[in-house]
């Protein structure tokens, strides 16, 4: 298993070079060095010397990936993209434009993200798992139709819907709890209460479909035949037989995403006013701080590869048919 | 089946455990403690860049350093039009003229005599900074943490983690010291490029700083304290002088930004020690002033706090103001020591709808309006004044309303070979479409009606601009009765008539006229405003063709002169004139000069006036100077003159002294608030409402009960 989780890192080495090539190109069609430090320095009065002055300062005075003027290897070395790639390997984010550590910020911003993240993941799971069963129990009924009519409006409804209309009936109109905002510590769970709440209602139209169709096709197997010919009641062979073999999907599509919860949300972090990292990679978007939208990107895929990693992992032990090789 | 309902019956107790605790409010989302504390409650929708006095230059920025730097001047708080006072100079300083042999000129020496202006300023002594680790000292007297080891920084992460603080006299050094960095290359300072043509030897320090190559953050703030700057000069302790070139009046204006505010060189020494910026404890996050507030708390994501600094020196309110400011109050607190408030907390709000609702419950004490709220607070009334809805005015909102020192153009690049040029064609063309796109509706629109038609480049509220009959742009108004009235459709379609493009038909190519627009379009919000433009155009049979692009972009073909018509905008550095009639000042234009000038328009005339205007004084020869210079560029029509938003703002009843002033920037300080209303407007507003929670309970049952029950028969029942 060592050899294959080496070979799987090893594997990951081309992907996250590729992955900081076309986020670099990317940013670059779009935002040149003389954009980024117009942006940093303001629309006002800035002259060319203090345009060259910032670039040179924040390295960004040399050619993008190709240096004419070097010899040798330093035409590609001595370029933005190898000089502001190369120290992502070894986790060195290095600083904003605008000056602040990278590394310091994540590590702040990545707890109010897993505030938000972490609750809306287990109690989704728990209420879709359960509503899913609750549909398979009564298969083929008019509950399991109305179930269905239900979860697919609930998909089609964007999520923007439910935080505005959330934010409107229990802030606005109830006074049950703040409409935005967030604290740290203890003082954090009333500010949680409805992003998670919300988080989990976004949630429930796809999520519950798609442990409906594990379980139904679960259901027609032979051993759960076997276990109802044995006498087992409809909800023991549900929970205890139907339930424990799906878990092989259902694990291995939480396991996928676990990493990629401290990456947070984009737009609830944006209307609960959540300082995660959500909120982090869209203002630094906004405000062409390329350093940081390379981090995040960066950061965002070797979360998706150990998360890949971990699935694989997983199923080892879920599953013991399976080996990796 | 039991367990079950045992479950539902637990969480029955839960709601009506909620329900029942506390008689306070629930969605308060300030610490309870906090109810009644004399704290200002605010929000803030872009976070502020730098902190840094030498670089900070948006309104964002300024929010927030203006309360906490003191340059030596201010804007008075209630005086219209602006006028300067002294913040921590004892007096404001007039300027003092010699010619090239250094000797003294009369103060009404011609402005082509004087060689150099002096400033001398002298500020108050007493002055002491903020409590600061950088000030700290030892038991031996030597600055505590000045030299930090890694064991020192352990377990440090922020600012408030260094035990001990110090403080210490503000000097003239430190005013001297903080134009020494907006030299310095380092510090990357957005006035550097204005500062070199302006301080006496700025650029020699600034290019001798450059050519020192390699420098560490302490040798930096070392070479600095040690540099010489040969226009600005330590007299003693508590004085100064700064020697500009020539005669420049509008320097004043300069010395009540944050860009001239003082900076210990502790300061920078403290925060140049290796492992602090790691921990993101910069100059630019922790500032260190002398104003009647501290950065209590730095978290931009979240909220940015402004504590009382207790070292303040004590400023008193303004006894004077405007007639009208004693029966609105303005002058209750008159010589009242201040800041009146202990506290301010700003929360970033990044969306308008939990912003607008948060002032609503009373979580905000004052507050911008959006558009999309912009019905529910304000209404048109019979006289076409706006006035609070019948909700707000219930809950005691107050609004105020002021002109911005700002105008919201649309340019006609003047090097363009169509629309541009001095030739009577594209003169007539100008005009024409100047008198077509209806700004009046443009505000209407996509303002909300928050706006003033311009009718020139000089906003309301600043010298040279004249109200009524006589400051109309004859070219597009006429005056009728009491108010300037667009003029007709049919006189501009006479002028493009004039011009050789009847019917909007260009003669060399038989069709409509092709225009391009550069337009910046960000959003599906856009598309309305980009159709609404094409209809104004199309009224002369003109084709405007949009080009929409995104800002960088925009600005590119700015710079490169590529575009034909754009739309753009100035907010005031200063008010006076020339800061917006600088806009139009040929050697200022921005193809060949990066200047400001976006529609590179220039005439020698008008040039020659410009120059003649920028050193004269407030009074009737300069308005005649002003009046010319505009019927030259009202005539030449370079600008479609646009409109001057207006700002509208809302405030709580308990809130006072809160009349915005459009170029003060330090205005916290006259803020008060009667905290006891606040509480208990907030309770009246916010009573939580329960009966929605038994609802929910109930219609949770309603579906449970009958599922657990189907189960259970379905459970018992038989195959046969």
């Amino acid at each position: 298993m060592t050899a294959y989780i080496i070979r799987r890192l090893l594997y990951a080495i081309p992907i996250l070079i590729g992955v900081n090539l076309i986020t670099f190109v990317l940013f670059f069609v779009v935002n040149s060095p003389d954009d980024m430090a117009r942006m940093q320095l303001g629309d006002k009065r800035v002259t060319e010397t203090a345009i060259e002055s910032w670039k040179q300062a924040h390295g960004y005075a040399k050619p993008l990936l190709y240096n004419p003027e070097a010899a040798g290897i330093g035409r590609l070395t001595e370029t933005i993209f190898f000089e502001k790639s190369i120290r992502l390997f070894i986790f060195d984010f290095g600083s904003s434009d605008t000056g602040r550590d990278i590394g310091h910020d994540i590590a702040q911003r990545m707890w109010p993200s897993l505030a938000i993240a972490v609750p809306v993941l287990l109690v989704g799971l728990a209420f879709n798992i359960s509503y899913a069963l609750l549909i398979v129990f009564f298969r083929a009924t008019y509950i399991d139709f109305a179930s269905v009519v239900l979860l697919v409006a609930m998909m089609s409804v964007s999520g923007l819907f439910y935080i505005i209309g959330g934010q409107f009936l229990l802030s606005k109109l109830f006074h049950l709890v703040p409409i935005s905002g967030y604290d740290t510590g203890l003082q954090a769970w009333k500010f949680l209460i409805l992003p998670v709440i919300i988080g989990v209602i976004s949630g429930i139209g796809a999520g519950t479909r798609w442990y409906r169709t594990l379980f139904l096709e679960e259901i027609s197997r032979d051993y759960v035949r076997t276990a109802r010919a044995k006498g087992l009641s409809e909800s023991r062979v549900l929970f205890g037989h139907v339930l424990k073999n799906a878990l092989i999907p259902i694990l291995t599509g939480v396991v996928v995403v676990l990493p990629l919860l401290f990456m947070g949300s984009l737009i609830s972090e944006s209307f609960f006013g959540i300082p995660g990292l959500g909120s982090y990679t869209i203002d630094a978007i906004n405000s062409q701080d390329f350093a940081i939208v390379r981090a995040m990107v960066f950061l965002g895929a070797v979360l998706y590869i150990v998360g890949l990693i971990l699935t694989d992992l997983s199923y080892t032990f879920v599953d013991p048919r399976v080996r990796l090789a | 089946m039991q367990r079950m309902i045992r479950w539902v019956l637990l969480s029955g107790l839960l709601v009506w455990l909620m329900a029942g605790c506390g008689e306070g409010v629930w969605n308060n989302p300030y610490p309870p403690e906090d109810a009644t504390a004399n704290t200002f409650y605010s929000s803030f929708a872009a976070r502020p860049k730098h902190l840094d006095p030498a670089r900070a230059y948006s309104s964002d920025e300024y929010g927030f350093i203006a309360q906490i730097y003191e340059p030596p001047l201010q804007y008075h708080f209630l005086f219209q039009p602006y006028r300067l006072v002294p913040l921590t100079a004892g007096v404001l300083p007039t300027p003092i003229y010699r010619d090239a042999d250094g000797q003294q000129l009369p103060p009404d020496a011609q402005p082509e005599t004087i060689d150099r202006s002096e400033y001398l300023i002298r500020i108050m002594p007493g002055i002491r900074y903020q409590p600061h680790p950088a000030l700290a000292l030892d038991d031996q007297g030597a600055y505590r943490y000045h030299a930090l080891t890694a064991a020192d920084l352990r377990g440090i992460n922020r600012l408030a983690d260094f035990t001990q603080t110090g403080t210490r006299e503000l000097i003239a050094d430190d005013y001297v010291y903080q134009i020494k960095r907006l030299a310095a290359p380092w510090a990357h300072s957005p006035i550097a490029g204005v500062m070199k043509k302006q301080i006496i030897g700025f650029a020699a320090l600034a290019e001798a700083l450059d050519a020192d190559g390699e420098m560490t953050p302490a040798e930096r703030v070392e070479r600095l304290r040690t540099a010489v700057l040969e226009g600005v000069t330590l007299i003693d302790r508590y004085t100064y002088r700064i020697s500009i070139q020539g005669k420049y009046p509008q320097f004043l204006y300069w010395l009540a930004m944050p860009f001239f505010a003082p900076l210990p060189w502790e300061a920078e020494y403290f925060y140049a020690q290796p492992g602090l910026r790691e921990r993101n404890i910069t100059l630019d996050w922790y500032p260190l002033g002398t104003g009647p507030f501290m950065l209590g708390e730095n978290n931009p994501n979240l909220r940015m706090v402004l504590d009382r600094n207790p070292n303040f020196r004590g400023e008193s309110y303004p006894d004077e103001g405007m007639p009208e400011d004693l029966v609105s109050g303005l002058l209750a607190d008159a010589g009242q020591p201040m800041p009146f408030l202990d506290r301010a907390v700003y929360s970033l709000e990044k969306e308008s709808i939990p912003r607008w609702n948060k002032f609503i419950q009373g979580y905000y004490d004052n507050s911008g309006i959006a558009s999309d709220a912009f019905d529910q607070a304000v209404r048109i009334d019979a006289r076409g004044e706006p006035v609070l809805t019948e909700d707000l005015s219930a809950r005691g909102v107050a609004l105020s309303t002021s002109i911005e020192p700002s105008v919201m153009y649309m340019g006609f690049n003047m090097l363009d070979p169509v629309v541009g040029g001095d030739s009577e064609r594209a003169r007539l063309l100008r005009r024409a479409i100047s008198i077509a796109v209806d700004f009046e509706e443009f505000i209407s629109i996509f303002a909300n009606g928050r706006g003033l038609p311009a009718q020139g480049p000089i906003p309301p509220g600043i010298f040279g601009n004249r109200e009524g009959e006589n400051g109309i742009n004859p070219y597009v108004y006429e005056w009728e009765g009491v108010q300037a009235v667009r003029r007709d459709l049919g006189e501009a379609r006479e002028l493009m008539e004039q011009a050789g493009y009847a019917g909007g038909r260009d003669p060399a190519t038989g069709r409509a006229l092709a225009i391009h627009y550069e337009a910046v379009a960000t959003g599906p919000d856009d598309r309305a405003r980009l159709a609404w433009i094409r209809k104004q155009f199309a009224k002369l049979g003109i084709d405007l063709i949009i080009r929409s692009t995104d800002y960088n972009r925009f600005q590119e073909k700015m710079r490169n002169g590529t575009g034909q018509v754009f739309m753009w905008g100035w907010n005031a550095d200063y008010p006076d004139p020339e800061n917006f009639l600088f806009l139009l000042y040929g050697p200022n234009g921005k193809v060949e000069h990066q200047g400001e000038n976006a529609a590179n328009y220039a005439n020698p005339e008008f040039d020659r006036l410009f120059n003649r205007m920028r050193f004269m004084d407030d009074g009737p020869e300069r308005q005649a100077v002003i009046d010319r210079m505009l019927e030259i560029a009202r005539a030449d029509a370079p600008w479609l003159w646009g409109f001057n938003p207006m700002s509208f703002t809302l405030h709580h009843q308990w809130l006072t002294n809160a009349r915005p002033n459009q170029m003060a920037n330090n205005t916290l300080k006259y803020r008060r608030i009667d905290t006891v209303q606040r509480q208990r407007m907030r309770l009246a507003w916010n009573t939580p409402v329960v009966w929605p929670l038994w609802i929910m309970g109930g219609l949770m049952l309603l579906v449970i009960l009958p599922a657990l029950w189907l189960m259970r028969r379905r459970e018992r029942s038989t195959a046969l």
